[in-house]
């Protein structure tokens, strides 16, 4: 397998997927913002003030955590979970938000647009903002802003301003679309901190390189501990970025096989899911071409999850292209599969995950018993359950 | 030579600026949309730019996204607006333009979509999240209808000559920085748009964005070539689902004799 982690290429491709799908008002604003970031990258005063605050202000690394009453539960594999529910804000979404709210900083840009679905990616930017006094405004749709009344509030706690939107079908994806709309409007003043994987070329590169501390951490942290690496690394996908965060300092290590695990919602043969991977066709939204769940005459499908942070139709570049390589494998679990999941962990090992990472614990149910106990997998918890909490006391 | 071409040739003969009218495909219905052709015909537009209706249009204000959702609840779709073409260019030959995302073309097959675009008469086409740096999966040379790429007030020096390159029949200058809607003036960055655009390019340039009604159809031709009217359009067309044909017919012909009042 030739360097897949040298991707994209200068235009944002990897492979044929990626690249900048957006209107010619924000073109310079993509060039100048790669520029402004590939110069970061390699500036060793931006890497070091990141650092510090990744580690001081955000509370990393986080711990690698052998579970050995799950491991035993299983009766399979070793089984490590990566703590980004320990996080500050409770997920991986600080790791982002931090990079380029200093990145933004550097760049002169005062004003931060973010979208958010469950609210967790508007809460990290809301506090990163507020930590370098930054003006924030977050959109969210309308649905959504309802169903999280509370991250709503905490966003405000913040300072942060939250915009709720009524287009379409008032979530993620609309909040998406209107986020930018704003930046086309006010790109000359505006930062816009996206939260996953995925839009318009240097997003995709960006927000992975930022979250692949996620790796870089739980290979050292691995190697530490079993001294080899692991067989497998599992995490969800809704956009991804927790997922390619962990996967992509792996990348050539051919030994080492990768799972996503997108949302079945009620199951795949229904409508109602997101398994954009497993049941999409290729296409073009938010600014990339990349696996979509659409209609046959390219109209963008609505989805579900009980995951508000896998609700999403489209997924980042990137896990298409590991797709189409193969060199991670996408899979997906159900509501139903995720709840029993949150269930098993919060009972075994006192904690509560993220519906969006119960996901990728899920999985584990099918991997396990094809395992034998000398071979280790990495999980990704990459959030805590507390935002939860209202859905399970409805499904309880 | 295109009919695009011709179009413009033939009004900078007469001295003469181009009057280009948006309607989104589908809103209120199909057949309600061949209707409001023949009306922006008669009313005095030169070029007809069609929306082709899509889920996520995002370089759209509140009017033209309703637009697109109430052609989505008629189900209408590409295949569709397709047909219409053919039905409108048995009788007429005023240049027609699909305007449309790109997922829409990629979806449909890009091959088959300027396949069908020249069997049907389909004179050009806008897709406005598709900048030339992306424009590789067909051999320009090989496209059979007039591609039309945007320009943008923040488009670099480097980006308006890719950009001028990359067009046929005319190049759209967006009027301002942001979105399609109604605005109450005209953004001064048009008329440095177009100013910039002259030194590139001797193509015909059309403004449009922002557009409302005209006095500002008026403004922008003292130094454009045509002006492009969309959301004014689909806003009196939302006003009047039932019959929008006399509202819009008589709203064009004002536009129109404010773009002649010019010498």
């Amino acid at each position: 397998m030739t360097n897949l982690s040298g991707l994209p290429d200068s235009k944002g491709h990897f492979g044929e997927f990626g690249g900048r799908f957006v209107p010619e008002t924000i073109i310079p604003a993509l060039t100048e913002l790669t520029k402004a970031y590939l110069h970061a990258k390699e500036d060793p005063s931006f890497q070091e003030e990141l650092t510090y605050y990744l580690e001081n202000y955000a509370g990393r690394p986080t711990p690698l955590y052998f579970a050995k009453r799950l491991t035993e539960h299983l009766k399979g594999p070793k089984i490590y979970l990566k703590r980004e529910d320990l996080a500050h804000t409770g997920a991986h979404k600080i790791n982002n938000t931090l990079g380029q709210c200093l990145l933004a900083k550097k760049m002169g840009k005062n004003r931060i647009i973010a979208e958010t679905g469950a609210g967790q990616h508007g809460v990290a930017t809301a506090t990163a903002a507020a930590l370098l006094g930054q003006e924030c405004v977050v959109y969210m749709g309308a649905e959504d802003v309802r169903r999280q009344a509370l991250n709503v509030f905490r966003m405000e706690l913040l300072g942060t301003k939250v915009v709720p939107v009524t287009s379409g079908s008032k979530t993620l994806k609309d909040a998406i679309n209107e986020t930018m709309r704003d930046w086309i409007t006010n790109v000359e003043t505006t930062f816009y901190c996206l939260g996953s994987c995925m839009g318009p070329h240097p997003y995709p590169m960006m927000v992975r390189d930022f979250q692949s501390v996620i790796g870089k951490e739980a290979k050292g942290q691995i190697l530490n501990f079993e001294s080899r690496l692991p067989d497998y690394l599992v995490a969800c996908v809704g956009g991804g970025s927790n997922a390619i965060g962990l996967f992509h300092p792996f990348l050539d290590d051919s030994e080492v096989k990768m799972i996503g695990v997108e949302a079945a919602g009620l199951g795949l043969a229904t409508k109602e899911n997101c398994a954009t991977l497993e049941k999409g066709t290729p296409g073009v939204l938010h600014g990339s071409l990349s696996y979509l769940l659409q209609s046959k005459t390219g109209q963008v499908s609505s989805t579900h999850s009980i995951s508000a942070g896998l609700d999403y139709p489209g997924v980042g570049p990137e896990h298409s292209y590991l797709k189409e390589t193969k060199r991670a494998e996408y899979v997906s679990v159900t509501d139903k599969e995720a709840l029993e999941a949150f269930h098993l962990l919060t009972r075994l090992e006192g904690i509560m995950p993220a519906l969006e990472s119960s996901h990728a614990l899920a999985y584990l149910k099918k991997l396990a018993p094809k395992l034998d106990p000398t071979q280790i997998v990495v999980v990704c918890l990459s959030g805590r359950g507390d935002k939860d909490i209202e859905i399970l006391r409805e499904t309880a | 030579m295109s009919r695009i071409s011709e179009k413009f040739k033939g009004l900078r003969e007469n001295n003469k600026k181009a009057l280009i009218a948006y309607i989104t495909a589908g809103d209120p219905t199909l057949p309600l949309t061949e209707k409001l052709v023949y009306a922006l015909l008669k009313s005095g537009a030169d070029i007809i730019e069609l929306g082709i209706p899509f889920s996520d249009p995002l370089a759209d204000g509140p009017i033209i996204q309703a637009s697109h959702q109430r052609a989505l609840k008629k189900n209408v779709s590409l295949a569709d607006v397709f047909a219409l073409v053919k039905k409108i260019r048995n009788k007429t030959e005023i240049p027609l333009i699909f305007m449309l995302s790109y997922n829409l073309m990629f979806r449909y097959g890009t091959q088959k979509f300027f396949k069908d675009a020249q069997e049907f008469g389909l004179d050009g086409v806008i897709v406005p999240d598709l900048p030339p740096d992306e424009w590789t999966p067909v051999k320009r040379s090989a496209v059979p209808i007039d591609m039309i790429f945007l320009a943008a007030p923040t488009s670099t020096s480097e980006r308006l000559e890719l950009i001028s390159d990359a067009s046929k029949g005319f190049i759209y200058l967006v009027s301002l920085t942001g979105i399609t809607g109604k605005r109450a003036t005209v953004s001064n960055a048009a008329f440095s748009l177009v100013e910039k655009m002259r030194k590139i390019t001797d193509k015909p340039l059309a403004v449009g964005f922002g557009i409302s009604g005209p006095k500002q159809a008026k403004a922008v031709v003292q130094y454009a070539d045509g002006v492009i009217v969309g959301s004014a359009i689909v806003d009196i067309i939302a006003r009047n689902p039932k019959a929008p044909a006399p509202k819009v017919g008589k709203f064009v012909a004002s536009l129109r004799r404010a773009i002649d009042s010019v010498k």
